[in-house]
Parts: C-alpha cells; sequence; structure tokens
C-alpha cells in the first residue's frame, strides 16, 4: 500500500505554478475592482490630532478615503479582534479603529479608487497632523523594564550554585536582531462583494478558517457570511499564522463602497506587521572535566509591543536537549513601541538553540574536547524537562550520518589552522530540535466510479507541498494512481483545519486522509458484501485493502472486487466521507524532531569576506512522506540558516523609531551566490508510537541550529567569536 | 507616486526643448532607479520624457584608438559587448559586479551614471535629508551610517555614489558627451560627479535641461593588468561597502602608469592621482601598494558605524593592485576573492 508514500514525487501543482495558472489572492479578478492604498503613519506612537483627506477626494477615480472617523462598523471588544493563534495576554491591534497610533507604518487611512495608480497618488495627498507621543524602540535600552514571563519548564537542582562550582564554566551573551519573514508574495486581499452580505475574501494566510472567524467576528453586524479562499501562498514563514490588517481593510472597503476590493501592501507596508523579536540569550554553561554537564543557566530577553504579549518559549530546549542535574532558565519581555512579533521559522527554537550551540561550541573549546563529542556525552535518551522517553529519537544517527558526509573526522580542532589558499577554513556543527507536533484536522472524499477521487481540507499549502503530500497518501490508501487524485485545500468551506504552522500539517492532513479512506474502504465492503456470492463476503474492514483500483482481500489477493464494480451494483456514481481525526492523548512519551548540522565556511583572511561552502544538515523526523518535498523544505531551511547568520537584520534609528532597511535590498537575504552545497540527509527513524504512519513533519528542523553550525564555523576559521547576528565582516576585524 | 505627465523624444534635440519646456520633468531611459524614487515618493517630476528610443545605442571605434558608447547601451550590452570585453574588461567586470541580470539588461550607460544614492535618508521621506530637501538636515550623521562615506564628506551630506561602473570610467579618463540647450559639450569623467559640499542635492555637473549623449573611452583600456574588486554583505546583488577598480601598465618589472579608483566611499567615484603617481615607476609589490593604499585614506573619515571601512579599503586597495599585477583580476561570477 506504499506505491507513493515515501516516494519522491514531484509536486502536483508544480505546473500550475510555473505557468502561472496557479492564482494567488491578488490575482482573483473582477470587473469593476476598486483598488487600496495604504496611508502609513511615519511616527511610532502618538494621537491622530487630524486627518485631511479633501485633497485626496479631489482626484478624479477616488471612490473614498477609509479613517478612523469615517468607516463601516467594526466591533468593539477584544475577543473579536483575537484570533486563533492570537497572543493569550493583550489588546489585538484594530485597524482604522481609532486615533491611537501604536507603531511606525500603522495604517491611518486607506484610499479607494477605480485603479491603483490612482489610489497610490491620492495616497500621497492625505495629510495627517499628529500629536507624537514620547516612544522607546531600542531593546537595549529598555532592559530595565524587563519582565518574567513564565514558562513550563521547571529548574532541576540549583543551577547558580552548581555553575560556581563547575571545574569549566562558560558564560556568555548572545543576540539576534529583528529580523522579518519577508516570503516573496507581498501580502494582499482581494474581496468579492456576491450580494445578500455575503462576501468571497481571497487572502494571502496560512488558515483560511482562521481568517474566516476572525472576519466573522470583526463584522458579525454587518457580514451574513464571509468564504476566506488562499489556494496558493508564495511562501509565508509564520507571517501568515495571523490576519494581516491588509484583510480588514480590505473588508472594510468593500463594505463602504459596497464593491469588490483588492488591496496589495508594498514591501515597506509588511515591515509595519509582525517579525520574529530582537532576542539576548544569555547562557551559563558548568561542566565537569570530563565533559558533563553540571549546570545549564539560560535567560532570554525579547521583544513584543505595548498591546500584547507575544513570546515563544527560547530557554525550554537546552533543558530539553541535554543532561544536566542543574537548570535555571528565565524568559524576559520587553515591551517597545512596535507591532507585536511573531512566529517565524522554527519561534523559540531558532533563537534559543542558536545561543545553546554557540555555547555548547565554547564550552567544547573551554574543555579541549571535540564539539561533536561533547553533545555525545552529554547525550540524552530522554526529554530532560519532562523526563520523559521519545517516542524515537535518531539524533545519534544525526550526528553519525552527518558527520560520515561531511568527513567531520578530518578537522584539525585548532582555529586558523585550515586553509585554502588566501581563505581560512572552518567547520562548526550544531544540534536541531524541534517538536512534532500534531491536531485535528478533517478531510473530504468524494470517490467517483470512474476510479478517480477527490480529496479536500481547508488546510492551506504554504509552498511546501501539502497538496502533493495528500494526494500521495490518498492515493495509497485509496489504491490509486496518483494522477486519479485531485485535491482542494484551502477554502474555508471545506473541513476543518487549523492554521499551517509549527511543522505539524503533514502529520494532521495525512491521518486525516488515511483516516476518511478507511471509511471510504469501509463503505465499499459493505457494498462488497451486499453483491450475492461476494467475494469478500466474510470479510473485516482491516481485512481489506484498496489496491490497483479494487477492493482486496489482505490474505488472498485472489479475492477481490473493483472500485467501479462496487459502486454500479450500489447504484452510486459517486460516495462521500468526511472525517474529523483527531490524535490520542498521549503523554507518556516526548515528541520532536531532531537534526546535526555541519558547516563548512571560508574566510578571506585579509578582508572578512565569509561564504558558506558547504552544509550538511542529517535530520531525523520519522517519517517523510515525500524525500522530493521535504529535501526542498530543509534545503530551504538552511537557506534561511545562513541569511540569520550572515544577512538578516532590520536596521533601525531608534532617533525616528523607524526601519531604515524595509525593502530587500537592502534588508539582505542570501541570494544564489550565498547558497552553495547543502545535502539533506533523512535519517530512518520509525516510530509507530508518534501516530499511526509514523509522520513527524518537517520545515523548522531545517533552521533550527543552522545560525549557530555556521557561527561555530566562523569561529573555527578565524579564531573570532562574533556572537551578535548577523556575522558581517566587520564584527570579524573589530 | 504622483501623477505625471508622459511623452517621448523624437532626437536628441526634441529631449532637450522638451526638458527645457517643462518645470520639474525627467529623462527616463531603463528607469531602473527612477521608478523606484518616484513609488518612494522621493522623485516627483511631473513630466517624463521617454529617450529610450533615441539612436544612442551605439558602441563605435574612435578615430584615436578610443571607444564612443551611446548613453542608451543597456548595462548587460555593453558589459559582454566584444571590444568592451577585449579591451576594456575592467569595465566589463564592473557592470558585472552590481545589480542583477534582470536589471542590468534594463539600465542604460548613462543612466548608470546619474544613479541616485542608496542612503536609507534619501528615501525615506519620513526623515530629513538634505539631498532630498535642502536644509532639513542630515539624518545620517547620527544614523545608520554603515553604508556611508569615508572621504570628501560634509556635515550636510555623507552619502555615497552607488555606481560600479563609474569608478571604472573614472580610473579610465573617460569622458561624458553631453547635449543641452547651449550646445554640446565634453565633461571628463573626473569632472562629472560632485561632492556633497553644503550642496548635496547636487550630485553632478550637469546643467539645467542636459543630457547625457554617449560616453567615451580613450584608447587605452589596461586590458593586460586590471581587476575591479568588490567587497559587499552578501555576495551578489548589494551595494559595494568598499568597491576599487585597478589597472597598471607593466613594463620592465615596474609600474608605468597606474589608475586607481574606489566606489562606496564618497560622493562621487574616488579617483586617487596621489596614489598612482606613488605607483608610478615602482616595482608592483605588496610595499609599493600598502603606500599607494595610505595615500588613498590619508584623509578618510570614519563615523561611529563604518569606521571598519577604512581599514576594509586599505586592504582591498592592497589585494585588487595585487590581482591587478599579477594578471589574475577578481572573477565577476566566482565570489571568492582571488
Amino acid at each position: 500500500m506504499t506505491a507513493y508514500i515515501g516516494t519522491p514525487a514531484s509536486r502536483i501543482d508544480g505546473r500550475a505554478k510555473v505557468t502561472g495558472e496557479a492564482r494567488y489572492a491578488a490575482d482573483f479578478n473582477e470587473q469593476n475592482l476598486v483598488y487600496g492604498a495604504v496611508v502609513a503613519s511615519t511616527i511610532p506612537k502618538g494621537r491622530i490630532k487630524h486627518i485631511d483627506v479633501s485633497q485626496a477626494l479631489r482626484v478624479a477615480g477616488v471612490l473614498k478615503v477609509l479613517t478612523h472617523q469615517d468607516r463601516p462598523q467594526m466591533a468593539a471588544d477584544d475577543d473579536a479582534y483575537k484570533d486563533d493563534v492570537a497572543p493569550e495576554e493583550g489588546s489585538p491591534y484594530r485597524p482604522l479603529y481609532d486615533d491611537k497610533i501604536l507603531f511606525n507604518g500603522q495604517p491611518l487611512a486607506l484610499v479607494l479608487a477605480d485603479d491603483w495608480e490612482t489610489a497610490r497618488f491620492a495616497a500621497t495627498l492625505v495629510q495627517v497632523d499628529y500629536d507624537a507621543a514620547p516612544y522607546v524602540t531600542d531593546l537595549q535600552a529598555q532592559l530595565s523594564t524587563a519582565y518574567v514571563v513564565p514558562k513550563p519548564e521547571k529548574p532541576r537542582g540549583d543551577a547558580a550554585k552548581a555553575y560556581a562550582a563547575a571545574q569549566v564554566r562558560h558564560e556568555a551573551e548572545y543576540f539576534i536582531p529583528t529580523e522579518y519573514h519577508n516570503p516573496m508574495e507581498l501580502f494582499a486581499s482581494t474581496v468579492h462583494v456576491d450580494g445578500a452580505g455575503k462576501l468571497t475574501v481571497y487572502d494571502k494566510t496560512q488558515g483560511v478558517q482562521n481568517v474566516q472567524g476572525y472576519l466573522s467576528k470583526i463584522f458579525a453586524g454587518s457580514v451574513q457570511e464571509f468564504r476566506v479562499i488562499s489556494p496558493f501562498v508564495g511562501g509565508a514563514f509564520g507571517a501568515g499564522l495571523r490576519p494581516q490588517y491588509q484583510v480588514v481593510l480590505t473588508v472594510l472597503g468593500a463594505l463602504a463602497l459596497d464593491r469588490s476590493v483588492r488591496l496589495v501592501l508594498t514591501r515597506q507596508q509588511m515591515y509595519a506587521l509582525g517579525y520574529r523579536p530582537a532576542t539576548i540569550e544569555r547562557l551559563a554553561l558548568g561542566a565537569n572535566a570530563d565533559g558533563t554537564l553540571a549546570a545549564i543557566n539560560h535567560e532570554a530577553i525579547a521583544v513584543t509591543s505595548q498591546f500584547e504579549e507575544f513570546s515563544r518559549n527560547d530557554t525550554g530546549w537546552s533543558g530539553l536537549l541535554y543532561k544536566s542535574p542543574n537548570t535555571k532558565f528565565v524568559h524576559k519581555l520587553v515591551r517597545l513601541d512596535v507591532p507585536t512579533s511573531s512566529d517565524m521559522r522554527a519561534p523559540g527554537a531558532a533563537t534559543g538553540v542558536y545561543a545553546l550551540e554557540s555555547a555548547m561550541d565554547e564550552l567544547a573549546v573551554a574543555l579541549d574536547i571535540d564539539p561533536l563529542e561533547l553533545r555525545l556525552r552529554c547525550y540524552s535518551d530522554r526529554d530532560q524537562n519532562e523526563n520523559l522517553p521519545y517516542t524515537s529519537k535518531a539524533l545519534h544517527e544525526c550526528y553519525r550520518q552527518g558527520a560520515d558526509a561531511f568527513g567531520w573526522s578530518q578537522r584539525n580542532p585548532k582555529p586558523r589552522s585550515m586553509r585554502d589558499g588566501a581563505d581560512l577554513v572552518g567547520w562548526g556543527m550544531a544540534t536541531g530540535v524541534w517538536e512534532a507536533l500534531q491536531m485535528p484536522v478533517a478531510a473530504r472524499i468524494v470517490l467517483t466510479a470512474n476510479g478517480h477521487a477527490e480529496v479536500s481540507c481547508a488546510a492551506s499549502d504554504i509552498g511546501t507541498g501539502t497538496y502533493t503530500i495528500v494526494a500521495q497518501v490518498a492515493a495509497d490508501k485509496l489504491g490509486l494512481p496518483i494522477e486519479n487524485i485531485s485535491v482542494k485545500l484551502a477554502d474555508s468551506t471545506l473541513p476543518q483545519a487549523p492554521v499551517e504552522g509549527g511543522s505539524w500539517m503533514a502529520a494532521s492532513a495525512s491521518h486525516a486522509v488515511a483516516s476518511v479512506a478507511d471509511d471510504i474502504r469501509d463503505e465499499l465492503l459493505k457494498l462488497a458484501k451486499a453483491v450475492s456470492g461476494s467475494p469478500l463476503a466474510g470479510a473485516a474492514g482491516a481485512d481489506v485493502t484498496l489496491a490497483g483500483g479494487r477492493l482486496v482481500s489482505r490474505k488472498d489477493a485472489g479475492r477481490a472486487m473493483s472500485i467501479s464494480d462496487l459502486m454500479r451494483h450500489g447504484g452510486l456514481d459517486r460516495m462521500t466521507k468526511e472525517k474529523l481525526n483527531t490524535f490520542a492523548q498521549d503523554h507518556s512519551h516526548a515528541r520532536n524532531t531532531h537534526s546535526a548540522i555541519y558547516a563548512e565556511v571560508k574566510v578571506d583572511e585579509q578582508l572578512g569576506v565569509i561564504r558558506v561552502t558547504r552544509v550538511v544538515s542529517a535530520v531525523a523526523a520519522g517519517r517523510i512522506l515525500n524525500p522530493k518535498t521535504a529535501g526542498s523544505q530543509v534545503m530551504g531551511s538552511v537557506v534561511g540558516g545562513i541569511g540569520m547568520a550572515l544577512h538578516e537584520e532590520a536596521v533601525y534609528d531608534h532617533a525616528f523609531g523607524r526601519i531604515m532597511n524595509a525593502n530587500v535590498a537592502e534588508y539582505h537575504m542570501p541570494v544564489n551566490a550565498d547558497v552553495h552545497d547543502i545535502k539533506v540527509i533523512f535519517v530512518d527513524e520509525p516510530d509507530d508510537q508518534v501516530n499511526p504512519l509514523g509522520i513527524k513533519g518537517v520545515g523548522e528542523i531545517g533552521i533550527v541550529g543552522v545560525a549557530a553550525a555556521i557561527a561555530n564555523a566562523v569561529y573555527h576559521a578565524t579564531g573570532k567569536r562574533v556572537r551578535d547576528l548577523p556575522i558581517t565582516l566587520d564584527k570579524l576585524k573589530a | 507616486m504622483i501623477n505625471f505627465q508622459y511623452s517621448r523624444a523624437t532626437d536628441v534635440a526634441d529631449a532637450v526643448q522638451q526638458i527645457a519646456a517643462s518645470t520639474s520633468a525627467k529623462f527616463i531611459a531603463g528607469g531602473t532607479n527612477l521608478i523606484d524614487l518616484m513609488k518612494d515618493d522621493v522623485e516627483r517630476p511631473t513630466r517624463l520624457i521617454d529617450i529610450s528610443r533615441l539612436p544612442l545605442k551605439q558602441v563605435q571605434q574612435t578615430a584615436d584608438g578610443g571607444l564612443h558608447i551611446g548613453a542608451l547601451v543597456p548595462n548587460s550590452d555593453l558589459a559582454y559587448h566584444p571590444l568592451i570585453e577585449q579591451h576594456y574588461p575592467l569595465v566589463s567586470s564592473a557592470i558585472r559586479a552590481g545589480a542583477s541580470q534582470q536589471l542590468r539588461n534594463m539600465a542604460s550607460t548613462g543612466g548608470n551614471l546619474l544613479q541616485r544614492t542608496r542612503c536609507a535618508y534619501f528615501y525615506d521621506t519620513a526623515t530629513p535629508c538634505n539631498k532630498r530637501e535642502p536644509g532639513s538636515g542630515c539624518s545620517a550623521l547620527t544614523g545608520a551610517q554603515r553604508m556611508h562615506a569615508i572621504l570628501g564628506a560634509s556635515e550636510a551630506c555623507i552619502a555615497v555614489h552607488p555606481s560600479d561602473l563609474c569608478v571604472t570610467l573614472v580610473a579610465l579618463d573617460a569622458k561624458v558627451h553631453v547635449a543641452g540647450p547651449a550646445g554640446a559639450r565634453v565633461i571628463p569623467f573626473q569632472d562629472f560627479h560632485r561632492l556633497p559640499g553644503n550642496t548635496p542635492h547636487l550630485d553632478t555637473n550637469l546643467h539645467p535641461h542636459e543630457i547625457i549623449t554617449a560616453i567615451e573611452l580613450p584608447a587605452q583600456g589596461f586590458a593586460k593588468n586590471y581587476s575591479y574588486l568588490k567587497i559587499r554583505d552578501r555576495l551578489s546583488y548589494a551595494f559595494a561597502l568598499v568597491s576599487v577598480a585597478a589597472a597598471l601598465e607593466l613594463e620592465g618589472g615596474k609600474i608605468k602608469q597606474a589608475r586607481l579608483a574606489l566606489g562606496g566611499v564618497a560622493h562621487k567615484p574616488w579617483r586617487v592621482h596621489a596614489a598612482e603617481a606613488a605607483l608610478q615607476g615602482q616595482v608592483p609589490d605588496g610595499t609599493a601598494f600598502a603606500r599607494a593604499a595610505d595615500l588613498v585614506l590619508k584623509d578618510a573619515k570614519g563615523y561611529p558605524h563604518n569606521m571598519f571601512k577604512i581599514d576594509l579599503a586599505r586592504r582591498a586597495t592592497i589585494r585588487t593592485l595585487t590581482q591587478a599585477a599579477k594578471g589574475t583580476p577578481q572573477p565577476p561570477s566566482n565570489k571568492k576573492i582571488m
């Protein structure tokens, strides 16, 4: 039954994407579409004293300018604005709600016009008179205001005392600046007015039902029904988990004019959405001379907004990963006059594990032990925070296979000891860890008598390959060729799915499809039994399987009936089944994915120019449904890790409270020239405990630890330890 | 972006006449910088005069063995033109170090000279900038200035010129042919761009209503011993922290003639005659190159975020001269520094 699962099937949506047939949020056209343009705040905090739209309204083609003073009705309570993944604490931002300015780039007005150019021009004519207030945007300057946020991990022993008494100590502070997701596709919404109080919203989002629920609450008084559709997403990386302000503004425009509206944000405006918070991490590791850990102290200080409390768990990973009798974790937040921070590419882990794995490398140097050997000496077969066994943990194999593929044993441990002409060569490694999450997801299968099936679910495919793996699982479970499977995703009217995030969708959607496919099988078996003289008369559901377009006895392949015959006998053209799959709540085991990352850098000794010439990422993530799409995900994540290590930083000017590189020319991410040889290895990790199909999911696991492996390689090459990211060439010389 | 009128110029004279007749009009050729600036509301022309169809796309040899390059030759065409690749590989190399293939396909030779600085404050209309709004102040002086000038700056402006091509054109003694209401004239490349002084809103010495018609290269192209080295924060598609164009004429184991210019360090492509003179007659070795680099940076002044550029420029100058002397120029596509 595994003709497709585990094979490197090509994307079933690949052709649509490369031919332009795939339509994204801003591609859904309608005659007489109205276009919006946002007027954004140029100060970080204060009030709108006066907003003058008269000049804008005089421009031919301008239909309306919405402001907080002139807009359709919106809900007045915080609950309405809390989406499924909003932080628990705080009051979510309400777009265009009142005169308060909470962050730079906040939308203050929406100009609606017959075409985009007119709207954009008129937007420049809107005059805003501010009542500016004192603001804070600098994390370093506000450290005295940091407050502790409780996290679940319990301390073990007495970490302060154990650290003080440790034979070998390493203590340092690491810094990750504000980073932005910068998906290729701009945030956009197109709202079609369907009449009778119904609106169809084409949105760039990682969760159509999240957006649907959010809009339904905000506009409960004026809209009967929202349908949210997002068949294709041009990257998101967490930016599309929460509904973004453009979708609210687009709906406001549609309601104000009773016409269909499109709003596409500019790249600059996207820097007023969520971001990975700037984070200070302090590690104090105490070790015994034999390379075992005596103490882990891990403190993180991250940024949130003044109005919401967003935080992820940076520090828990160090307690989870390594054996240490004494641990202490402190997580703090600083409130700044900025938008609320958000999930971005392995939130918490990418930052926390960067610091941990850099500190472990420094400890290895202090101990004069090979960095890989140190990890092995601190290795734990149990989740150290909860003292639980794992459903599976093939990290040992990741270390080994990664080291073999990379050639780690050839490493000279001495910094600046390896060379290639004018380049210093550095080899670094790090561990990665993420959670194997799984969520309730429902799926529907419509099987037609000609042996085709349509599988549908509200889940999004954010470019990761969800369409393809859903088709693979359905093809195997229904015993049909993959060409006979069509997949519909990301429509809020389809069966229930949560936001696509946390690397949970592969496991969650696959089990939903498998589970409803079993219902199809059982229904076909019923039909089989109704046939007189049926070869499957005595069979139970578990005794039969679908294969080659037939319902077949597992015991005797000779006993079989074709799907088309069965449906003809039953008088059915089509058979529809829908089911919500939930996972057993089993807290007896920890569920995690792991990785080992090995990186090679070459650094021009005179000029400090850094090139990441090789990366090997060995990943243990249970059963890999599709090594091609999963491999692409991990490869992309490694590229994200290169960016985190060497390039990415939103540069603030605190004199203005503004980001000065709010574009993709000056906010650097790796380009092709920065990406060389990346080898992804999936380590075999059979796991019948994590879930029936043994799937853990990939995505986030690909980035965790990459920045540390590169930073450690840079140290090995140059002897210079740079602890504040990104590692630019000036920091090597400082 | 504001609304604007659009018209096409039929010939150079018509272009000049059209621009002289309108207030705040701009020529548009490739538009690779102008359109961005218009979208950001930094440039607010009321009229765009499209010169992209003018017959200025020829690359021709001149009587004295040089090259006459029409102002509208696309950057890509120029970089891969056989005469450029053969006789002026320094120019080819610099063009290929800039922007992306798609941008180079659109960008014109003349437009390359007229691209504006990438200073973030110049681009952000929410902040003061003397270049954008004379008299409003220079935000970069106390702000994000990592990319900014270490040479020739003023209290009014510490922005840098972003071009790669121009660094080589100044090194090679190019000339800029322009036409205007008062007729045609020729500007030595060295005098084309300006230092900021207290008029940073003026990037060049073009007179009002003048149009660039051609770039002229002299016969000597230094095709044997040259290199263009660009140091940046990622390995492609980034502006220079520092770039260096070096060209040498070697004879009998000594430097007969040297050319040296830097990009990313000043408000204009920065050529240093004193360093060139110091190299003349010397054996091309590390000592001579270090002395030349010292002369380049003698008057350098850094700011808190860009102090590193002084030492980086020094090292890059030495490396580029070394590459040139060895005849192993920095390849534009391989990012390993030779």
